[in-house]
């Protein structure tokens, strides 16, 4: 039994913490602009096709970095673009904005792909395989988990106790009073966008060396599990986004598994099909909570003023 | 107090505690039909907490409030509340009625807002016409398909009235958001009236009033007592107001009653002049 | 004198319109039996068909986003709902068992076909049309189940978790267990599809392919228009503009929030069918949430909060992105030959580029708020102003 269900528990730490990677982008993005950054997903994808077509003509010590920083400057500038005019306008505008931005890249995306799939450069080291408690799979499976712990804990450092961070805690409180307060509104919210593509692009590499390429879509999925992993955690929170990713991640493997292993167990002896619900499950996860605790694990409750 | 009148608000034991706060603690209340209440008390003193477990928004942590004789809100400290509770009268009361503001304001409560809250993209016509939509007895098919014809036509021909009697008709089809301060007050008002209330609650009516506006407010509020025979509730900052109109008055001070009755009396209430003014730890 | 005047004038515009939409639907109906598919212009009646599906989609959606304030991202799967409702019912018998290859069809029942046998050809017309309503039925019905746990939900909360059902509705349908009803991850074919759709007056054969579609976007959207401003109506607006305000002034929101949300989904299941009907085919696959976007970037471009904006919005995104931009895909634009550059998806990308300047510098879209009756109206108080 336990054989049976390790390998999907691994490879679920793994998604988990690839999708905890995304999610601190939409957690903090939603912190402080309560706005959904619908592209956010797409940001990662394009952070996965600049990859394949960088490390094409660039060796990978160039193209790494530079995919990062392009990738940061594009987040950058979606904000500044497509956000930041709409700063005092009501929040449905914000949002329709965000799903055009989506639109937007998807189409682009699209375009210079020719709707092809881009295989995913191998990268040395971290592409390779490994066998681990006899179960063999690749290097990335295995770090994944650590990197993201090490980026998150680097994150909450940086929160704490810098200058920056401490703005940020500030305007995700109140954004009235801290803009009162003396604080640059504007560059506290470029650098929320700028650590949260950071973390997505990193997060991109991890992801798509396990899979067999980028389509234009392949931000859309994970962009939505990582926004239901934040709101899971509880929105706004740091270690409860990376929480609740580790948890979608796991639970979503699992389901993908599900079959082999009940038959594998002899509970049933004929496929049930759950693995279509392995994406399904992410929602009715994300309705429980909404409609249990939508403050999330570790949100907080905020009351209306009448 | 007109005690030989029936009974329209009868607040009982209210406590509303928010956590660790306790914003309004064992707070009664009487009105009786025709009269006209009010509660004051220092800014923080609970006031609009005690209007909002009034009017359905909070449910109380405990208490009981009866509208026209008729038991309508009702709670005891509950789940996490019965280790937490700060309160009085635990035990007290056992029912649990927590219905939400339309509820009330279908069996006949309306209120007004401290920030005026009118319907933003509508015109002054619209916003009393959309208050009349709880009197309908059309059902969504009826009304869709313009079998309601007559009825509509009834509350369309009463909403103008109403706008006439509260002198709006001259502004009926501007922006509601786009009439001077003290018309928004009026209309809001007049919305209120437009659901054919026994009971009208008002939140700080005169919130932002010159005193010339305040004046005329107060004859308002005077003539739409005796033309639409409503009883008054308002919470009030401006004492002239306040000792003008209302025939009794409660006293709130860190959630709790501090005083009550008629003007002459608070006014020269010892607790009430401290609470306002403030008292020195010697004294 | 003047509150009579105004509703007078209500009267006559609203006069003026339903003539206007007469003349347009015997205009469709001439357009149908002129242009053959062989015909350059046909595409503009494939644009009316698809357009009509995508003009329902955007009313319907129109109808909780824009007057109820509730910001939904679900209508995908409504629409899945009743594309899948219409083409299970509509089905012949004969062609059945070729549809579900892989599974033992459990739903056996053919609307057009049983009715026909009942009643002759009416009854093919009446089976499709209960079909049609079926389809919008069981899209209003999960829509109440789903409605009663996520309408408490606040803006975007909402919004994402009826993004999550409409995902969890299409993982369902394409679940092999439910195979014999929804024939798996495989497509359904075969069933009464607008192509098909024809009137034979004696030797004469009236073609009705655009007709149907058009008729009944139209009789729904007019449905929509009279509930939009019916005494339910006005207490959506008021939900939209204060909810506390709504909820005070006795408007109860759990049912008028599940009102606005059953009739908006039953409308979507009703677009739904119809696009089963123009397409010819019903694929969950094709239900995604992008197509949800789609909708939502068309009301956005006729306006938010207009009925005559989202029909106009979705006319133009349908006509620009499958017949006026279609050069950009295909090397030749407006004269301009560039096959490196007007290759495929380069429409899209145009396009989306369209959308992103409406929502930044146009926010009101191209009717804002208002009506194409208000215009007639506000002509004539105009017209009136001068004369004094």
């Amino acid at each position: 039994m336990a054989k049976t269900i390790l390998p999907y528990i691994i490879s679920g730490i793994s998604v988990g913490g690839q999708y905890a990677l995304i999610a601190i982008g939409y957690t903090m993005v939603y912190g402080i602009l309560r706005l959904i950054n619908f592209a956010h997903g797409d940001v990662f994808m394009v952070a996965g096709l600049m990859m394949v077509y960088m490390a094409a003509a660039l060796p990978l010590y160039i193209a790494i970095p530079l995919m990062i920083i392009l990738t940061v400057f594009l987040g950058f500038m979606i904000e500044r673009v497509a956000y930041r005019p709409l700063r005092t306008a009501p929040r449905m505008s914000v949002m329709i904005s965000a799903i055009g931005v989506s639109y937007l890249i998807q189409n682009l995306a699209l375009y210079i792909t020719g709707g092809l799939n881009k295989n995913y450069p191998a990268i040395p080291w971290i592409s390779d395989r490994v066998t681990v408690f006899g179960m063999e799979t690749s290097r990335v499976t295995i770090i994944t988990p650590f990197l993201t712990i090490i980026l998150v804990v680097a994150l909450v450092q940086l929160i704490n106790h810098t200058k920056i961070g401490m703005a940020m805690r500030a305007v995700s409180l109140n954004f009235e009073t801290s803009q009162l307060m003396g604080i640059r509104i504007n560059n506290v919210i470029s650098a929320t966008f700028i650590i949260g593509t950071f973390l997505a692009a990193v997060g991109s590499m991890l992801f798509f060396t396990n899979y067999p390429g980028v389509v234009p879509t392949s931000g859309a999925m994970p962009g939505l599990k990582a926004f239901v992993a934040a709101v899971f955690g509880g929105i706004g929170s740091i270690p409860g986004a990376v929480i609740g990713a580790f948890i979608i991640g796991i639970a979503e493997s699992l389901i993908k598994g599900l079959d082999t292993i009940l038959i594998v167990h002899g509970t049933i002896t004929e496929q049930i099909g759950f693995a279509t619900f392995s994406d399904a499950f992410t929602f009715v996860l994300l309705i429980i909570v909404l409609v249990f605790k939508p403050t999330g694990l570790f949100g907080e409750k905020t009351t209306d003023k009448v | 107090m007109r005690k030989d009148k029936p009974c329209v608000l009868k607040v009982e034991d209210i406590t509303m505690q928010f956590g660790g706060v306790v914003a309004v603690n064992n707070f009664s209340m009487e009105e009786y039909e025709g009269e006209i209440v009010a509660i004051i008390g220092p800014n923080g003193a609970g006031k609009t907490t005690a209007f909002n477990v009034i009017t359905g928004v909070y449910a109380p942590t405990n208490g009981r409030v009866s509208f026209n004789g008729e038991r309508v809100i009702e709670n005891f400290p509950r789940g996490k509340m019965k280790k937490a509770y700060l309160g009085q009268n635990a035990g007290k009361y056992t029912g649990h009625l927590e219905p939400t503001p339309d509820k009330l304001t279908a069996l006949g409560m309306a209120r007004t807002f401290q920030n005026i809250r009118l319907w933003k993209s509508m015109t002054v016509f619209d916003n009393v016409l959309i208050a009349k939509h709880l009197k309908r007895t059309s059902n969504l098919f009826s009304a869709t398909f313009g079998a309601n014809r007559v009825e509509e036509q009834m509350q369309r021909e009463e909403a103008d009235a109403l706008l006439e009697t509260v002198g709006l008709a001259d502004v009926r089809d501007e922006l509601a958001t786009s009439l001077p301060y003290g018309k928004q007050r009026r209309l809001e008002i007049a919305r209120a009236l437009a659901t054919e209330p026994k009971l009208l609650l008002l939140d700080e009516p005169a919130a932002g009033m010159n005193p010339q506006e305040t004046v005329e407010l107060t004859k308002f509020i005077g003539e739409i007592r005796d033309q639409f025979h409503v009883s008054i509730l308002l919470i009030e900052h401006h004492m002239d107001l306040v000792m003008d109109i209302s025939e009794r008055i409660y006293v709130l001070d860190f959630g709790s009653m501090i005083a009550s009755g008629t003007p002459a009396e608070i006014q020269t209430n010892e607790k009430v002049i401290d609470a306002y003014l403030g008292v020195t730890d010697d004294a | 004198m003047k509150q009579v005047n105004a509703s007078q004038s209500s009267k006559k515009s609203s006069w003026i319109s339903f003539l206007i939409t007469l003349a347009f639907l015997a205009l469709v109906f001439c357009l149908d039996q002129i242009i053959k598919p062989t015909n350059k212009m046909y595409m503009l009646l494939t644009v009316l068909q698809k357009g009509s599906v995508y003009a329902l989609a955007a009313v319907s959606m129109n109808l909780l986003n824009g007057y109820t304030g509730l910001f939904s991202l679900g209508h995908a799967g409504f629409m899945l709902i009743g594309a899948y409702t219409y083409a299970i019912f509509t089905i012949p018998s004969s062609a059945r068992d070729t549809v579900y290859q892989y599974f033992d069809a459990a739903i056996r029942v053919s609307f057009p076909e049983v009715l026909s046998n009942m009643m002759g050809p009416a009854g093919t017309a009446l089976g499709v049309l209960a079909a049609v309503i079926l389809a919008g039925l069981m899209a209003a019905f999960f829509a109440y189940l789903i409605g009663l746990p996520v309408l408490r939900l606040k803006s975007d909360y909402l919004a994402i978790a009826t993004l999550g059902f409409a995902e969890i509705i299409r993982a369902m349908f394409q679940w092999q267990k439910l195979g014999p009803i929804t024939n798996g991850s495989n497509l359904l074919k075969s069933f009464a599809r607008t192509s098909k759709f024809k009137l034979e007056v004696g030797d004469t054969k009236l073609v009705l392919s655009t007709f149907v579609p058009v008729l009944i976007a139209t009789a729904s959207i007019f449905i929509i228009v009279k509930l939009v401003n019916s005494t339910y109506g006005r207490a959506f607006k008021a939900i939209r503009d204060d909810e506390v305000a709504a909820e005070a002034m006795g408007i109860n929101l759990a049912k008028h929030k599940m009102i606005s949300f059953t009739v908006s989904s039953f409308f979507a299941g009703v677009s739904g069918a119809m696009m089963a009907m123009v397409l010819s085919i019903a694929q969950a696959s094709n239900f995604k949430s992008a197509m949800t976007y789609e909708i939502l970037l068309m009301v956005v471009l006729g306006g938010i909060g207009s009925i005559s904006g989202s029909v106009i919005g979705s006319l133009l995104f349908v006509a620009a992105s499958e017949w006026w931009l279609r050069g950009l895909d295909s090397g030749t634009f407006l004269g301009i030959n560039a096959p490196g550059v007007f290759r495929n998806g380069f429409r899209l990308v145009v396009f989306s580029i369209i959308i992103m300047i409406v929502v930044l510098f146009f926010r009101k879209g191209i009717m804002g708020e208002k009506e194409i009756s208000d215009l007639f109206r506000a002509r004539k108080k105009k017209a009136r102003g001068a004369a004094q």
